[in-house]
């Protein structure tokens, strides 16, 4: 679920399974949820989406990662973000394995290429933390 | 030798349209089209015995018994299908299926997108006239994946997903954008003689697709459909019962529908999409060679997706999508037919009426009803429909009997 931040972007509601994610994030820490059989797994759950098994434990992440792909928006397809554009969408494969939704910040958009090494930079937006990623 | 237990004998499909001039209730359209398509199969109201409907505004919930009520049709079979784009294509194997096992024998399939009237009373709530979505698409709901790790970066409506498959598959395959821009010139070229398509009097060149507006990198204005209102619906019966019915039935002789993930981003790899698996089945079940093929009606809400398709289909190997597009005339009268309709980037995309252009193009053609655009050659034919984001795939073969 989303809810406006007080700039009018809309920003995450962390859920009971969620908010250790969030938490995390808040003291500059990436941290998920590793699975003894499938590995470290996004976004978190309650079960394992490898074999639904809840014997996983939270792990803190290295925040490597890599460009997997990415746009450019130019339109904002979302009007809250419309002031934003241009602004880069990507997925980024985390070094652990699994990918994430993203935005590479902290560079030209143009500067942003498919497996492009980023890290992961943090962004307070009223109560919660985003996570983006930066060119290392 | 594949399926020849149900086959496609009758349909009605609107002309899209970005505004509609006369609101209707997605029921009263559905009565419309039913009638319509009962008049072109020649068919008695009474022989309907089954329905399949996408989910409907006026009743969210319990949509088949309030359609049945409305319509008035007693009804053995009853289903609401939710595949995005693909839920057309879904609906035509579940309606065949269904007769196969002999649970009924003349399933109406119904896709109405229309706008609904004004509410009289509440002068803040009119809907426009206009086809809008929602950029959420839902996702925005409480507990929804979505909501927290996708909305608040932008992944949102669908163009900016598509972008994303488009960019990774140009990285590592190198194709051209005058490549992808082909597509949209061709099919605009069928769509030149499809009376009912919101591009027929509007001839586009590679120049016009290169130069128009960037939307979300790589993918350009005229790669992307355009959202309008419209609707459509066929009628699908017993092979037995098809023998009476006025224009040549196209059997369903075999399908596939394959699903892994809801956002791009958890897509296994997003240039090896479900189409594989969903047309892998369909092939196989038909009998029927990739060789054989008169006609493809392949889903196409932007370039990419057509693309990919004719590669993950089959067609042609992975990362040889290009060399086909540049190597064919996909026009009705090349050598390889695609979206003789226009497509959905030709016609106009008249929400789930959308993808079931791709099934009725393939229909009319089979049956030698596709006037100024007929294939020479129509007897086999590939649809396919995609939904989501490159999420759900169906992929159906047809041929006419
Ligand atoms: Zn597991």
């Amino acid at each position: 679920m989303t809810k406006l931040a007080r700039d009018g972007r809309p920003l995450p509601m962390p859920n009971p399974t969620t908010q250790p994610f969030f938490d995390a994030a808040r003291d500059r820490t990436l941290k998920l949820q590793r699975c003894p059989r499938g590995g470290v797994f996004f976004y978190p759950r309650n079960r394992c989406p490898c074999c639904l098994a809840d014997d996983w434990e939270w792990e803190n992440l290295s925040g490597k990662a890599t460009v997997y792909s990415f746009t450019v928006d130019r339109m904002g397809h979302d009007s809250n973000l419309a002031d934003r554009v241009p602004y880069v969408v990507a997925a980024v494969e985390l070094a652990e394995g699994p990918r994430m939704t993203t935005n590479i910040v902290g560079c030209a958009p143009e500067d942003v290429k498919v497996g492009m090494p980023v890290e992961v930079s943090y962004e307070d937006v009223d109560d919660v933390t985003l996570i983006n990623f930066r060119p290392v | 030798m594949g399926k020849r237990a149900a086959a496609i004998v009758a349909l009605s499909e609107w002309a899209p349209q970005r505004r509609w001039d006369t609101p209707m209730f997605s029921m009263e359209a559905s009565a419309q089209l039913a009638a319509e398509t009962l008049a072109d199969g020649e068919f008695e109201k009474d022989e309907i015995d089954g329905l399949v409907m996408s989910p409907i505004p006026e009743s969210p919930m319990f949509g088949p018994s309030a359609l049945a009520e409305y319509l008035g049709v007693q009804s053995n079979f009853n289903e609401v299908v939710d595949l995005g784009g693909a839920t057309p294509a879904g609906m035509i194997w579940r309606a065949a299926a269904a007769i196969e096992v002999g649970i009924c024998e003349n399933v109406l399939v119904l896709c109405p997108s229309v706008p609904a009237p004004r509410r009289v009373q509440s002068a803040g709530a009119a809907p426009r006239g206009r086809a809008r979505l929602s950029a959420y698409l839902g996702g925005d709901s409480w507990g929804s994946p979505q909501g927290q790790f996708e909305i608040p970066y932008g992944l949102v409506a669908a163009t900016p997903s598509f972008a994303m498959i488009a960019s990774r598959y140009c990285e590592l395959y190198g194709v051209e954008p005058e490549t992808l821009a082909k597509i949209a010139v061709q099919q605009r070229y069928n769509a030149l003689a499809n009376p009912k398509a919101i591009n027929r009097d509007k001839p586009i060149t590679i120049d016009d697709v290169m130069n128009s507006r960037m939307i979300a990198d790589p993918l350009k204005l005229l790669e992307l459909v355009m959202p309008c209102f419209g609707g459509s619906a066929v009628l699908v019966t017993s092979a037995e019962r098809a023998k009476r019915a006025p224009h040549r039935p196209v059997f369903l002789s075999g399908y596939g529908e394959h699903l892994t993930h809801k956002s791009v981003t958890y897509m296994p790899d997003f240039i090896d999409t479900p189409i594989r698996m969903a047309a892998d089945r369909a092939f196989k079940m038909s009998g029927a060679s990739r060789e054989a093929i008169d006609m493809a009606s392949i889903y196409d809400c932007y370039t990419i997706t057509v693309l990919l398709t004719i590669e993950d289909a089959g067609f042609c190997k992975k990362g040889q999508g290009g060399a086909f597009i540049e190597e064919h005339d996909l026009r009705y009268h090349g050598d390889w037919p695609l979206n003789t309709h226009g497509g959905q980037l030709g016609m106009g995309q008249a929400g789930l009426s959308g993808g079931m252009s791709h099934v009725t193009e393939a229909v009319l053609q089979l049956q030698g009803r596709a006037d100024g655009r007929q294939v020479k050659k129509a007897d086999l034919a590939y649809v396919n429909g995609t939904g989501g984001m490159m999420a759900e795939q169906v992929a159906l073969i047809l041929e006419g009997a």
